[in-house]
């Protein structure tokens, strides 16, 4: 059964028919066997993004002018769920190509806006956000990276962690020291593939979520020119945390389609399963826990849902954000444990989806900012301190 | 160039499908429905003969009020006007209906350099009407084709048969009916979506048409459906239990078939 929504405008409805159309045909028949690929070799499935780029659905959130579809967070992110209740590393796949557009979007000039944006936004690129180092994930300002002055260009050194599209993407938002003031001296900038210095490393063997494809980026004496820092010097590090606050909500909606898969399979699978003599949807100890399910997946939506209409009012968000964040990854997980349980044996076994919905749910826990680290924003939010 | 394609809103095909029991037409309420599949082929070939020269593809469907999401769906995908034939009076029409209805509308609509359809609806599948919407256009009609040209003042089509494949030639203008091979359909855009919120469409009724109520609906029907039966629930396969002797009953099954 497709997802009640109640959405704003008829473009919004009209956008949603489209990217079920687009998950059922193009998705759902390719998803098994990408994953099942991708977790042995650098298998990377681009074609479902130079796909879902044609039909728009790598700029929603981005202004009209640039090449985006002016879209409100309210509807991009039910689409991002949408794609996600079929293939995680899909819809993870377009937050994390908006996150890399959104510090040209919210701190370019309008010259650097202007040349490139509408390339970033052509549906046709790809990019991926270089923040997280080794001994820097949430300690961002820890990072070692450094972006060397060098005439009017940088030079710059170091490696990336967990940098999800590495080696696919086709530039990598890059925060880099550009002093040695902590979180006050670090730098934005745009660095495409072709850059001489830049090499990755192998794939991580990671539990689950193969079709996204993480590695090491490495920069050598990687040259940009000036045009290419993104906001002033020294102030990448609220660039990357406002960014940051918006990611949330996209792993968020994410993991709620997640779960919504999730929920989907467990559900018709209780109907169809007989034992007994009848079908196990049945028992009420089974009908209950499928309820909540459903009741987390709900919450999930409500949360991550509220989160995004005090954005698009252009309200503070940051608390809701992370609130969406902690509750939707946590139903994730939840939902995805409980669809195994539901499925018995045939969970446990690659026959069924429930295993690798099992597998891909834990990360949602940990990347954007771990839930601990969700907790530590939302207690200091209320706390006010 | 101006082209004409025919669209039928049908149910989805992988939705529990039925008929209404009072009059055994197709139920189209209880169903989400959509552009027919078959009829995405014809609306992508129009697509590409416009997009290649100068040309303006119309989209003309006949149908109730949900209906005109087969239209909305041909211009997101950039179709250039609509047309949506609704009355009440065409409930239950038959084909012969259908390819009257639809011939009064492109005649209304200006005659058209080439009118496509798909080849069949997913619904029907009864695949008759654009050889009667030929004959009443006094058009030749070229069917079935998997591969399309157009040629100064004339198209060539290829159709693919069992044994052969033709080649067919016809003067401009003409009705084609394409199959779901000739190509791949494309996916609407967001630019679409919003675009397609700009373009007109047309909704005419009988009286637009100059049809009499008589001659469409039930009453005007040429066929009469008698009665309609549910395909049983497909059963459940033979088991065999493989003792040692698995290869040979599988050979005795197939045998008792006549597969072997």
């Amino acid at each position: 059964m497709p997802v009640e929504r109640l959405l704003p405008t008829d473009e919004g409805a009209d956008l949603i028919a489209l990217v079920r159309e687009i998950a059922e045909k193009e998705l759902r028949p390719r998803v098994d066997q990408v994953e099942a690929a991708a977790a042995k070799t650098d298998a990377f499935p681009r074609e479902i993004f130079t796909l879902m780029g044609a039909s728009g659905l790598m700029s929603l959130p981005y202004a009209e002018e640039f090449g985006g579809a002016g879209q409100p967070y309210e509807i991009y992110l039910q689409v991002l769920e949408e794609l996600s209740s079929v293939w995680m590393a899909a819809g993870l796949g377009i937050s994390v190509h908006t996150l890399t557009c959104y510090p040209v979007a919210s701190a370019g000039t309008p010259e650097q806006q202007a040349e490139l944006l509408p390339w970033m936004l052509s549906g046709e690129t790809l990019g991926a956000y270089a923040l997280s180092e080794a001994q820097a994930g949430s300690d961002v300002a820890s990072m070692t990276t450094r972006a060397r002055r060098d005439g009017s260009d940088y030079l710059i050194s170091g490696t990336k962690s967990w940098i999800s599209h590495a080696g696919h993407a086709d530039y990598y938002t890059t925060f880099a020291r550009t002093s040695d003031d902590g979180g006050r001296g670090i730098s934005c900038f745009i660095v495409p593939a072709d850059s001489p210095g830049l090499s990755f490393g192998e794939p991580e063997r990671k539990m689950g979520l193969h079709g996204d494809t993480v590695r090491q980026v490495i920069y050598d004496e990687v040259r940009v020119p000036e045009g290419r820092r993104i906001g002033a010097e020294g102030h990448g590090m609220p660039l990357a945390l406002a960014g940051l606050d918006s990611g949330r909500l996209g792993i968020a909606a994410g993991a709620t389609g997640l779960a919504q898969g999730a929920l989907d399979l467990a559900a018709k699978y209780a109907v169809e399963r007989e034992q007994f003599g009848r079908p196990i949807a049945s028992n009420q100890g089974l009908a209950f826990l499928i309820a909540d399910m459903a009741a987390a997946v709900g919450s999930a939506r409500a949360s991550y849902l509220y989160a995004a209409r005090l954005r698009d009012a252009g309200r503070p968000f940051g608390k809701e954000a992370a609130i969406a964040k902690l509750i939707a990854t946590d139903a994730a997980m939840k939902v995805t444990t409980d669809a195994v349980q539901v499925l018995g044996g045939a969970g446990y076994t690659q026959d069924f989806p429930a295993e690798r919905y099992f597998r891909e749910a834990k990360v949602t826990q940990i990347f954007e900012g771990t839930n601990q680290i969700q907790r530590l924003v939302i207690a200091r939010a209320t706390l006010g301190r | 160039m101006n082209i004409v394609v025919c669209v039928k809103y049908v149910p989805d095909a992988q939705a529990d499908r039925g008929f209404d029991e009072s009059d055994l037409t197709t139920n189209r309420e209880s169903v989400d429905g959509l552009l027919s599949e078959l009829d995405e082929y014809a609306v992508e070939e129009a697509l590409k003969i416009a997009e290649a020269g100068e040309g303006e593809v119309t989209v003309v469907t006949i149908g109730p009020d949900k209906a005109a999401d087969a239209v909305k769906k041909a211009l997101q995908m950039g179709a250039d006007k609509g047309v949506h034939i609704s009355d009440e009076a065409i409930r239950g029409s038959d084909a012969f209906a259908t390819s009257l209805l639809l011939a009064k509308a492109i005649e209304k609509i200006g005659a058209p350099d080439l009118v496509i359809t798909g080849m069949a609806s997913t619904d029907g599948t009864m695949g008759v009407v654009p050889a009667m919407l030929a004959e009443r256009l006094g058009l030749p009609q070229v069917t079935f084709a998997s591969e399309l040209t157009v040629d100064g003042d004339g198209v060539t089509i290829r159709r693919d048969g069992d044994t052969a494949s033709e080649t067919i030639i016809a003067k401009l203008p003409a009705l084609v009916s394409v199959t779901d091979q000739i190509n791949e359909p494309r996916y609407p855009s967001f630019k679409g979506i919003m675009a397609a919120k700009k373009k007109p469409v047309e909704t005419w009724s009988l009286a637009d048409l100059g049809v009499d109520a008589g001659a469409v609906g039930a009453a005007g029907a040429y066929t009469k459906v008698l009665s309609v039966t549910k395909r049983p629930p497909r059963e459940q396969g033979q088991i065999v239990t493989d003792e040692g002797d698995g290869g040979s009953k599988l050979a005795d099954f197939l045998a008792s078939r006549k597969f072997i």
